[in-house]
């Protein structure tokens, strides 16, 4: 019997966090190239293909990439949970890998919301640009809420549930700026401290602009394929030890409970598949879209106890030297977000636990976990990556 | 607490232009937006009596025809925030502003703003009552301000 097991093998980012010469569409090739280059198999061995979109309507959607990049596929997805689109799409993989629908599967993403519209996308506030609006969104649009809104409205309620403090927030930026600045290629590098994102303009209360992720461009690409495919490629194979996803809600005026996400359903699974508890993992790669987003990761999948993310992220776990250091590469609160920042979070996880980190290398690294959240808070994806064959 | 009381006698505000996203109203929605143009506010409750917000073509809970019924029209702030930037017009004149979600007494929850106190003065579990502002002929728009006579202190049930 093959060794069916799915392993990611590539990696490849495209030019980040600026590229003004690149398009959307270039972003999806350029790391298709450098994820190819990675791992040494050529595009004719891909037989799987999964892509998001999110750059407009039918621009970079599957089956328009597909035609685009030449991917001949048995096997295509399409799934769209925003940011955490990869982290679902790593698990439909590893699904697909294992029931012999495809080999070997490229997942690719790229945005050039930067150079395209600039920071002026902001908060994401929706204006008289487009008058009317159908749908749920009818029921929301008339009220001036921004991106930025929904996530400062679930940390609103976390403080006045749980007692959580702007400094307890804070202390995650400032952790993930700390690496940043091992990031060449980060937005942001210089180190910051609680005063300073308590002191940045308050963009929707409580989250200050510090809170928030910057605006960038970028792109990534992953190669899974089976562990015996993976032995004679050039890097270690990194296994998909555990992946689920699970939905509460899109509009934000439909989410259930403003302090509990879906990862506390998603999370569980995705732990009991890979047979290891919170305790065991060495890394985290979180979505930060902002710092209330990780905190509620956090608290979700069971790192610490529900209301108690406060407490946690002031002890110290997940900065640099820390016991469950947080998003490695600099994360979206300083390094990069086009938008879909779920791929990085794989992406650097990968990097982890093949030990390629250099100065932001977590020692002994043999367990990680990329944990996406798309929309607002409403669709979440978490995928546990190991070292050794399961 | 005073009764709640019937919101049809609570008309309509007009605006001279309304110049926020305005809803397109389709063959379900068409009757919220009409009564809310009269004063009214209507949510769905199907014939097993689950109610819910946004209107829909079917109940969330076991998929049936949901019909109409009269809210309330009071409830309490679930959560809020006061939006400091947003580069849309309207809006980025009308800094800052409070957008909240509000639990009705009926037990469903809606996205609106808070106005009528200032932003700071908005705290969770505030009572509000809603007050309509007539943004089209047809199409009324639900707005929320502090009950008249409630506690108006930031934090007096925090």
């Amino acid at each position: 019997m093959p060794d069916r097991a799915p392993v990611i093998v590539g990696t490849g980012l495209s030019d980040y966090p600026q590229a003004p010469d690149l398009d959307g569409v270039q972003h999806h090739s350029q790391a298709m190239q450098r994820a190819l280059a990675d791992c040494g198999l050529a595009k004719g061995e891909i037989d799987g293909y999964l892509d998001a979109g999110g750059g407009g309507v039918m621009i970079d959607d599957a089956v328009t990439m597909a035609e685009y990049l030449g991917i001949d596929h048995r096997y295509i997805d399409g799934t769209m949970t925003g940011g955490s689109s990869f982290e679902f799409h790593v698990q439909h993989a590893a699904a697909a890998i294992r029931q012999g629908l495809c080999d070997t599967v490229l997942i690719t993403y790229g945005s050039d919301q930067l150079s395209r519209m600039g920071r002026s996308l902001g908060t994401g506030g929706l204006g008289r640009g487009a008058k009317r609006f159908a749908g749920p969104q009818q029921y929301e649009a008339p009220f001036g809420n921004s991106l930025v809104g929904s996530y400062a409205m679930a940390a609103q309620r976390h403080m006045y549930e749980f007692g959580t403090t702007s400094e307890q927030l804070a202390e995650i930026a400032v952790g993930v700026r700390e690496f940043a600045g091992l990031n060449p290629k980060a937005m942001y590098r210089e180190p910051i401290t609680v005063d300073d994102v308590l002191g940045s303009r308050l963009i929707a209360d409580p989250l200050h602009k510090l809170d928030c992720c910057v605006i960038s461009d970028g792109g990534g690409a992953i190669v899974m394929t089976t562990a015996e495919r993976a032995r004679d490629l050039r890097q270690p194979p990194v296994y998909v030890l555990g992946a689920a996803g699970a939905q509460t809600h899109w509009n934000i005026s439909q989410m259930p409970d403003f302090t509990d996400t879906a990862a506390s359903r998603c999370g569980p699974i995705a732990f009991g598949q890979a047979g290891v508890a919170p305790a065991n993992i060495d890394t985290i790669q979180f979505y930060d879209s902002f710092t209330i987003t990780v905190m509620l990761l956090l608290e979700g999948l069971g790192f610490c106890a529900r209301g108690e993310g406060g407490a946690f992220v002031k002890d110290g776990h997940l900065r640099r030297g820390g016991d469950l250091p947080l998003n490695t590469d600099g994360g979206g609160l300083s390094s990069s977000h086009p938008g879909m920042r779920g791929i990085f979070l794989l992406i650097e996880a990968a990097r982890q636990l093949r030990g390629q980190a250099g100065e932001a290398q977590v020692p002994d690294c043999d367990l990680a976990v990329a944990c996406g959240s798309g929309g607002w808070l409403s669709c979440i994806g978490a995928v546990i990556l190991g070292r050794e064959h399961p | 607490m005073t009764p709640a009381r019937d919101e049809s006698d609570v008309p309509p505000q007009p605006v001279e232009q309304w110049e926020r996203p305005l809803p397109r109203p389709d063959n379900v929605s068409k009757p919220f937006w009409e009564a809310a143009s009269r004063g009214e506010l209507l949510i769905q409750r199907c014939p097993s009596g689950h109610r819910q917000f946004y209107p829909r073509a079917v109940c969330r809970v076991c998929g049936d025809d949901p019909g109409w019924e009269q809210a309330s029209g009071r409830g309490t702030v679930h959560t809020y925030t006061v939006i400091r930037q947003n580069h849309a017009r309207p809006f980025r004149d009308e800094l800052p502003y409070v957008v909240a979600m509000v639990d009705l007494v009926e037990g469903v929850r809606m996205m609106g703003n808070i106005t009528g106190c200032a932003p700071d003065e908005v705290y969770i579990g505030m009572p509000v009552e809603v007050r309509m502002v007539q943004a089209e002929p047809d199409v009324g728009v639900p707005f929320w301000r502090p009950v008249a006579g409630g506690p108006g202190t930031k934090g007096a049930t925090a």
